[in-house]
């Protein structure tokens, strides 16, 4: 047995794979359940019911579908470039804090301005925040993994600051409860993002922008100067500086846009969901590097990054509802991490085939005669 | 009657072929890269193996040596039937290679890499007593009159050394079989005839040579017989010395070629178009790699670059087009001074670039053959407007261009690292006459091109110079050189060695310049 590169790839292998690697999850996970002592048939109905099909499950899991998408698509931007930044969470935090900020500073203002004023509040922050690993990966090389890997720390740690360590302007210090137990101060009616109700469907503002972003990226990646020079620069480096491509600007421009989008998703957070900078729940969710797997998963498209952020969000969402003695709590988690294995290995036959070796055969044919 | 004995001659009898190949197929995805080779090389022979690139020779070297397994067929050596399951099998049955790309550590000295992977000699020790190989590679160093210095360290070295100690890395594996790669792409005339001469001793050790080339009087000059591979077929072998460089190329490409033809000169030289004055530059590792270049090339005038690679000829280029930024000098273009470091501003002011390394830096590998054909004027209208590009006029433009320069691939969407190397060619050939250029800088454009692509790149050169354009021609090849270019500079450690006109000029006089002699 042997493995090629494919010199041509069916269209038809781009849709099967991703099915056959999703079917072939649930079956690992099965089994998982089995060896568990829980049946596998039942544990999933439950957990689509829980996720989708449940009264209110799929307003639910939008919910937990918005903030991946944002990182998704943060990831999902640069990963095209071969820009691995890894700090999406950092980003979204930071995108949380001046989103929140904004949202505070801007308390009596029309309402849709102070949501513009978060949106915009929220880019800049985890625009700021990816341009450090963007400067140094564009003027001294440095590994950007690295740096915007350690830069989530940073801004964890900052976060927290913010809230528990300090009597900052974004902590709540009112009343007594509020000293003993730290938390943000709540936001204003203004800064809550609109929400619109489809068919019991309740889509908040977040989710829209989030899928108003994947067309924009599309737009921008595949109908643009600028979306070709990433492909270009993406693809090879010295071919795009050979065309005279200004290879380090478009890496910070990479960088801030990535770091954006994340940033909106961390003031969607605040502005659509928890009304407050909460440093517990946005740590404990681990969005940035959900985005991640979801970007994998989409293989970079933005929409498919939408549609999987919404089905790994479904998943998320059952996992909590479920959550109890007679469900087994990791089996989210297991799940996701089965789906993510599988789509990878799934992605080795998109580009290379397994073949059989036919072993070694002798000619039968005699040599011809030597020519003089 | 009973004193007669059968007329062969006892060699033939007694001693089997040192190799024999019979009906070799390797199949790949898309070709078949051998179908049915046979091949037989006696012990002490020098048999040269001739094909263009994409006939084959790479896929059987590859066969020979243990990487590939043939899909069918039978390898014997000294009259026993082989199967290799590894290269190191092959290096264990006495089969050695010189690949083109040397495989040493730089930073290692001689001798160090000499033992490197051996495994049979001195370097089967767990503990190396670098006293003992030194002396083992000096030892061999002087059987063959190779005269490498073990201890130097292999960066010190130049490029025929270093061949050199490729060549003892085989022998310490006790090759009896060795096979040579285009060993002379990167040697000036007068090391590859010392290169021969080594030839010559091994094969009169009785080792067997198989030397892969396709440079017909090379060919001529050093083996007893020629294999010549075709389409992944072996089409004939001839004794070398009722072969002419002609007969050979008919067998090579399957048709008559003209060979040598020199270009028609003395047509209307123009006023320069692109001049250099004492530009310097670093290289890659910040030491100077131009030091006071001055040159110019006129309008319809080719002017060709020749050198030893590595003498600044890459970073000559570079600092041309503005990829590399001066330290110090002036290049202008139609009159114009030239922004140091600025690819752009090179590329507005008609600067057309053919680069050395075309998969990589002239095209990008992964996008399509339309992508890359607009990959330097996709800023400008017809191509976009504004931020916006129109995908529809890309996709015509590289169908019409894939039509007229006649690229072989399946459509435009089609990925440029899928295009064999001289359909890749034509497609940077293709992006920069479009581009109407009035210089076009070409660095080594027919390098791996088959006899036809070589053809193909030599008149589009032609065609441009001839339609006014100045051609800076830079390249190894002393034949191409001669045959294409009115004037030739000789570039030798960063500087202009010499410069003459091509006309009176001769091979012996440049590969003097080329090795720093005057």
């Amino acid at each position: 047995m042997r493995i090629e590169r494919r010199l041509h790839q069916p269209w038809w292998l781009v849709v099967v794979v991703p099915v056959v690697s999703i079917v072939v999850a649930f079956a690992l996970t099965a089994l998982v359940l089995l060896a568990t002592g829980h049946a596998p048939l039942h544990s999933f109905r439950r957990l689509f019911d829980a996720g989708f099909f449940a009264e209110g499950a799929l307003s639910e899991s939008v919910i937990s579908a918005t903030p991946l998408a944002f990182t998704g698509l943060a990831a999902a931007v640069a990963f095209r470039m071969n820009l691995f930044n890894i700090g999406g969470e950092g980003q979204l935090y930071a995108g949380a804090i001046t989103g929140a900020t904004v949202g505070l500073l801007m308390a009596g203002a029309p309402s849709p301005l102070v949501i513009a004023g978060m949106i915009a509040a929220g880019a800049v922050g985890g625009a700021i925040l990816a341009a450090i690993p963007g400067l140094l990966r564009a003027y001294f090389s440095t590994n950007e993994i690295i740096t915007s890997l350690m830069l989530n720390y940073v801004v964890g740690l900052v976060l927290t600051y913010l809230i528990f360590d300090s009597h900052s302007y974004l902590r709540d210090t009112s009343g007594f409860e509020a000293s003993v137990f730290p938390q943000g101060k709540i936001l204003p009616d203004e800064a809550t993002w609109s929400a619109w109700t489809v068919n019991g469907l309740v889509l908040p503002l977040g989710f829209l922008l989030a899928i108003g972003l994947a067309v924009c990226v599309w737009v921008l990646y595949t109908r643009t100067r600028f979306g070709f020079e990433v492909q270009v620069i993406g693809d090879s480096a010295r071919a795009g500086r050979y065309a005279g491509m200004r290879t380090r600007r478009k890496i910070i421009a990479v960088m801030c846009l990535s770091g954006a989008v994340a940033g909106i998703g961390g003031a969607s957070q605040d502005g659509d969901f928890r009304h407050q900078l909460d440093p517990r729940g946005l740590q404990a969710a681990n969005y940035g590097y959900t985005g991640i797997v979801v970007a994998a998963l989409a293989r970079y498209n933005p929409f498919a990054v939408v549609l999987v952020a919404f089905l790994l969000g479904g998943l998320q969402n059952a996992g909590f509802t479920l959550q109890g003695a007679d469900f087994p709590a990791g089996l989210v988690g297991v799940m996701q991490g089965l789906i993510l294995f599988s789509a990878l290995g799934g992605e080795l036959f998109v580009r290379y085939r397994v073949r059989l070796d036919r072993g070694l055969r002798t000619a039968t044919t005699p040599a011809p005669e030597l020519a003089p | 009657m009973g004193g007669e004995v059968q007329a062969s001659p006892p060699s033939s009898t007694t001693m089997p072929a040192a190799v024999a190949l019979r009906g070799i197929t390797k199949r790949f995805p898309a070709v078949v890269a051998n179908d049915g080779v046979n091949f037989e090389a006696a012990r002490g022979e020098v048999h040269a193996l001739l094909g263009e690139n994409g006939a084959g020779k790479t896929t059987l070297s590859n066969i020979l040596t243990g990487l590939y397994r043939p899909d069918e067929g039978t390898i014997e050596l000294f009259g026993k039937p082989t199967e290799f399951q590894s290269p190191r099998d092959a290096i264990d049955a006495g089969v050695a290679m010189v690949h083109q790309h040397f495989r040493l550590v730089s930073p290692f000295t001689v001798a160090e890499n000499v033992v490197l992977g051996d495994h049979r000699d001195i370097g089967r020790n767990f503990l190396l007593r670098p006293r003992a190989i030194e002396e083992r590679v000096a030892e061999l160093s002087r059987r063959y009159g190779l005269g490498v210095d073990p201890r130097a360290k292999i960066w010190q070295l130049s490029v025929g050394e270093q061949q050199r100690v490729e060549i003892l890395k085989a022998l310490l594996q006790d090759a009896r079989i060795l096979i040579l790669d285009e060993p002379t792409a990167v040697l000036t005339p007068q090391e590859a005839a010392a290169l021969f001469e080594t030839i010559r001793t091994l094969a009169a050790d009785g080792r067997t040579v198989i030397f892969i080339s396709h440079k017909l009087h090379e060919v001529k000059a050093v083996a007893d017989r020629v294999t010549v591979l075709r389409r992944g077929r072996s089409v004939a072998t001839v004794p070398a010395a009722d072969a002419t460089p002609r007969s050979l190329a008919a067998l090579m490409v399957g048709r008559e070629m003209e060979l040598g033809l020199r270009r028609a000169r003395g047509g209307e030289v123009g006023s320069p178009v692109l001049e250099l004055e004492g530009v310097n530059a670093d290289g890659d590792r910040g030491l100077a790699a131009l030091t006071d270049v001055s040159l110019s090339v006129c309008a319809g005038e080719i002017v060709a670059v020749a050198g030893v690679a590595g003498n600044g000829q890459r970073e000559l280029a570079e600092t041309i087009v503005g990829i590399r930024p001066r330290t110090s000098g002036t290049v202008r273009v139609a009159g114009r001074a030239l922004r140091g470091g600025d690819p752009r501003t090179a590329i507005r002011a008609g600067v057309g670039f053919v680069p050395e390394d075309r998969l990589g830096t002239g095209v990008a590998p992964g996008l399509s053959v339309a992508s890359n054909v607009v990959l330097k004027s996709y800023r400008r209208p017809p191509i976009s407007r504004g931020p916006l590009l129109y995908l529809g006029r890309i996709r015509a433009l590289a169908q019409r261009l894939m039509t007229s320069y006649d690229v072989r691939a399946s459509g435009p969407g089609v990925p440029a690292w899928q295009l064999s190397g001289g359909n890749l060619q034509k497609v940077v050939l293709a992006r920069e006459f479009s581009g109407g250029p009035v210089v076009l800088v070409a660095a080594a454009p027919t390098r791996g091109l088959d006899v036809a692509g070589i053809e193909t790149v030599h008149t589009y050169l032609h065609e441009a110079a001839a339609s006014g354009v100045g051609v800076l021609l830079i390249s190894e090849d002393l034949d191409e050189i001669l045959s294409l270019a009115d004037r030739v500079a000789v570039m030798f450690e960063g500087a202009i060695a010499g410069e003459r006109d091509a006309e009176t000029t001769t091979p012996e006089e440049l590969g003097l310049l080329m090795a720093g002699g005057e």
